[in-house]
């Protein structure tokens, strides 16, 4: 048998602590959400009597549905949005050469250094002039403030490492640069179009600021918005269960897009282009 | 019919001059071979032609027709990369239909062309895999399985069996050959550093020189048929460029010279070359150069110590220390059992010497057993 190195303790001793510091808040809202009435200030782990009716009440005191919809909404046009600009940009950015690149690129890069909070009011004018206050547009459209420049630097990086004999072989072949961008490049950036496809769309899925701002109605509103606007019955009273079960349902779909992107993120796609 | 012609191009990048001056046609199904030193601008012209790269100054025809702004797909010319640039996330299939669709053709004509293609390169089973799941070899069929079933005017290799095997090399040397049997009225131009390749494929091979940033110095260094360029070189860089082991280079000083021959001495030896020698001036120096396989060995008025053998099977070379000049003469032994510190004696026949000026142009050759470019013209 295989003897115990001193390493293999350290990972297995550090291993528990991490786990737990992760996934604590998350199984606390598990178990919070299941609890019924008094039962969520009791120091009781699990609850004595599992309940679903925090799940129900969600649904019937707000227009939960339409929230999560408007969240799949916002975030899948974002997604949508950053892609399509963002490989048109990479293209541009990371494969032909033109004065003032680089200062296009920190240009760029700038533009996600402004706190959300800087540029809210400027945006605020923005929206109203273009009409769209109180719709998800307006989400669309200032979400891609701050997923943009992410995805455009990160597929500028993947683009440029992709060989250029491909594109030229493409080009003798009497391919277009859309043809070569959408056809040759995307199928071969695939595993970092769908990380950057899914960072983009948590971001857009949990932001909240703009989401507050430009909203006003309850049937426009994203989940997070929504989550912190749940109120109870009274002013002095917060419902605690209503609020652990929206959470635990909007965590879900972002769990469930990681594990099934995952088993897509594979590279060495490219392997056999050239040889190497 | 001439299919390329290339009229005074020049290239540049930056203000680094690559290519300079260069004028060339390239007739229809002949195969056209650029070939020099790494760095000189092969690959460069290549494209040129390909239309990946714009030419600084002049004209590229192709077929009769200007085609400096024609895209390069528009040219009617198909390019085999270095790196094969096979698409891959595609089967071999789609590889070679790629462009097929492009061109809008029917589909069941762009299945018999791809089938077509693939039988001739014995790739008929293999068509479902994607690029990653081939060998080398396997890989370079297909770029060249990609290019044929385009049927274009003009075929571009650039340097297409250097990431193959010697032996693989040799087998896909003689298909490339029998391709361009096949394929009668295609025009190659071929991108090698290799001179077998050279010397085997050509109909004709254009030598460039690597300009090394000088200006006003034309990139070409001699165009001609193979043994044009092995038998006629016109300066120093193309005698010591063609042929392998490269020739034996010899400092002499003129005795005597007229346009029957030129006498000279080489530390302190006389020589004859059968060369037009007319105007050298007495006391002036020149080159004398002759290849390895030209010496004559066995007997002769001249001796040489071995200094360093090298067998390559069917024949050995010697090198040997010589009171001609300080480098060694390389000369050719066939068959014969030498050890190092022999004593050899040898000869330089007169009609084998080439002669070169001070300039290091070609004095014309008086020899009457070589190819004149005339005999060469008709083979
Ligand atoms: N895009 C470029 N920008 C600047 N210089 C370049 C560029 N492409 C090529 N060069 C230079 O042009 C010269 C010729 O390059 P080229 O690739 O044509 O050489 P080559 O003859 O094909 O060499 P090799 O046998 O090594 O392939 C080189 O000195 C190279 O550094
Ligand atoms: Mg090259």
């Amino acid at each position: 048998m295989k003897r115990l190195e001193w390493t293999d303790i350290a990972y297995w001793l550090a291993v528990p602590p991490v786990l737990g510091f992760a996934l604590f808040p998350f199984v606390y809202a598990v178990s919070s959400s299941f609890k019924l009435g008094n039962a969520l200030f009791s120091s009781d782990f699990w609850p004595r009597v599992w309940s679903a009716a925090n799940y129900a009440a969600v649904f019937a005191e707000q227009p939960f549905g339409q929230n999560l919809l408007n969240s799949v909404l916002v975030a899948g046009g974002v997604v949508l949005a950053s892609l399509g600009v963002s490989l048109l940009a990479a293209y541009a950015l990371g494969r032909v050469s033109f004065r003032g690149r680089g200062v296009l690129m920190m240009t760029i890069l700038g533009v996600s250094m402004f706190p959300q909070v800087a540029i809210l009011s400027g945006l605020f004018e923005l929206v109203s002039a273009l009409g769209l206050y109180d719709s998800l547009w307006a989400l669309v459209l200032s979400d891609l403030i701050f997923t943009l420049p992410f995805t455009v630097w990160v597929l500028v990086t993947f683009m440029r490492e992709l060989p250029k004999e491909l594109e030229e072989a493409a080009l003798m072949d009497g391919a277009g640069v859309l043809t070569v961008i959408f056809r040759i490049f995307l199928p071969l950036l695939w595993p970092a179009v769908a990380a950057t496809s899914l960072l983009a769309f948590i971001a857009a899925w949990n932001e909240f600021l703009f989401a507050l701002t430009f909203t006003l109605s309850s049937e426009q509103r994203t989940v997070p918005v929504a989550i912190a606007l749940i109120s109870g019955a009274s002013s002095y009273e917060l419902p605690w269960g209503n609020i652990m079960a929206a959470s635990v349902i909007v965590t879900l779909p972002l769990i469930a897009l990681v594990l099934v992107f995952q088993r897509h993120i594979v590279s060495g796609l490219t392997a056999g282009a050239v040889k190497g | 019919m001439c299919q390329i012609r290339l009229e005074k191009i020049q290239k540049r990048f930056g203000d680094n001059p690559i290519l300079a001056d260069i004028d060339l046609t390239v007739e229809e199904g002949e195969f056209c071979v650029f070939i020099g030193p790494s760095g000189c601008g092969k690959s460069t012209l290549l494209r040129l032609i390909a239309g990946l790269d714009d030419p600084s100054a002049g004209d590229i025809h192709i077929d009769g027709v200007r085609v400096n702004e024609l895209a390069p797909a528009k040219r009617d010319v198909a390019m085999v990369f270095q790196s094969y640039a096979l698409y891959p996330h595609m089967t071999v299939y789609d590889n070679m239909a790629f462009g097929l669709r492009h061109l809008k053709l029917a589909k069941d004509e762009i299945d018999r062309r791809v089938r077509a293609a693939a039988d001739s390169l014995h790739l008929a089973a293999l068509l479902d895999r994607k690029p990653g799941a081939l060998s080398g070899g396997q890989r370079q069929r297909v770029a060249i399985g990609r290019a044929i079933v385009r049927q274009p005017k003009v075929f571009l290799f650039d340097e297409p069996l250097s990431n193959l095997d010697a032996s693989l090399r040799v087998k896909t040397r003689v298909e490339i050959a029998r391709l361009h049997r096949a394929l009668g009225k295609a025009s190659m131009v071929y991108v090698t550093h290799d001179q077998v390749e050279a010397m085997t494929l050509a109909d004709k091979i254009v030598l460039l020189k690597p300009l090394a940033g000088q200006h006003g110095v034309p990139s070409i260094a001699q165009v001609g048929h193979p043994l044009e360029l092995y038998h006629q070189p016109r300066n120093r860089f193309v005698a010591g460029f063609i042929g392998s082991p490269s020739m034996n280079f010899i400092d002499a000083t003129v005795l005597n010279a007229n346009e029957a021959g030129l006498a000279c001495s080489a530390g302190g030896v006389p020589l004859t070359a059968a060369a037009d020698a007319a105007g050298l001036a007495r006391d002036s120096t020149v080159t004398l150069g002759i290849r390895p396989e030209h010496v004559s060995v066995g007997s002769g008025r001249l001796v040489g110590r071995i200094s360093h053998l090298e067998h390559l099977g069917e024949h050995s070379y010697a090198y040997l220390e010589t009171p001609l000049s300080a480098t060694p003469l390389v000369v050719k032994l066939s068959e014969r059992q030498a050890t190092i510190g022999d004593t050899l004696p040898f000869s330089l026949p007169a009609q084998r010497l080439h002669v070169f000026d001070g300039a290091g142009d070609a004095l014309p050759r008086l020899a009457h057993q070589d190819l004149t470019p005339a005999a060469t013209a008709a083979i």
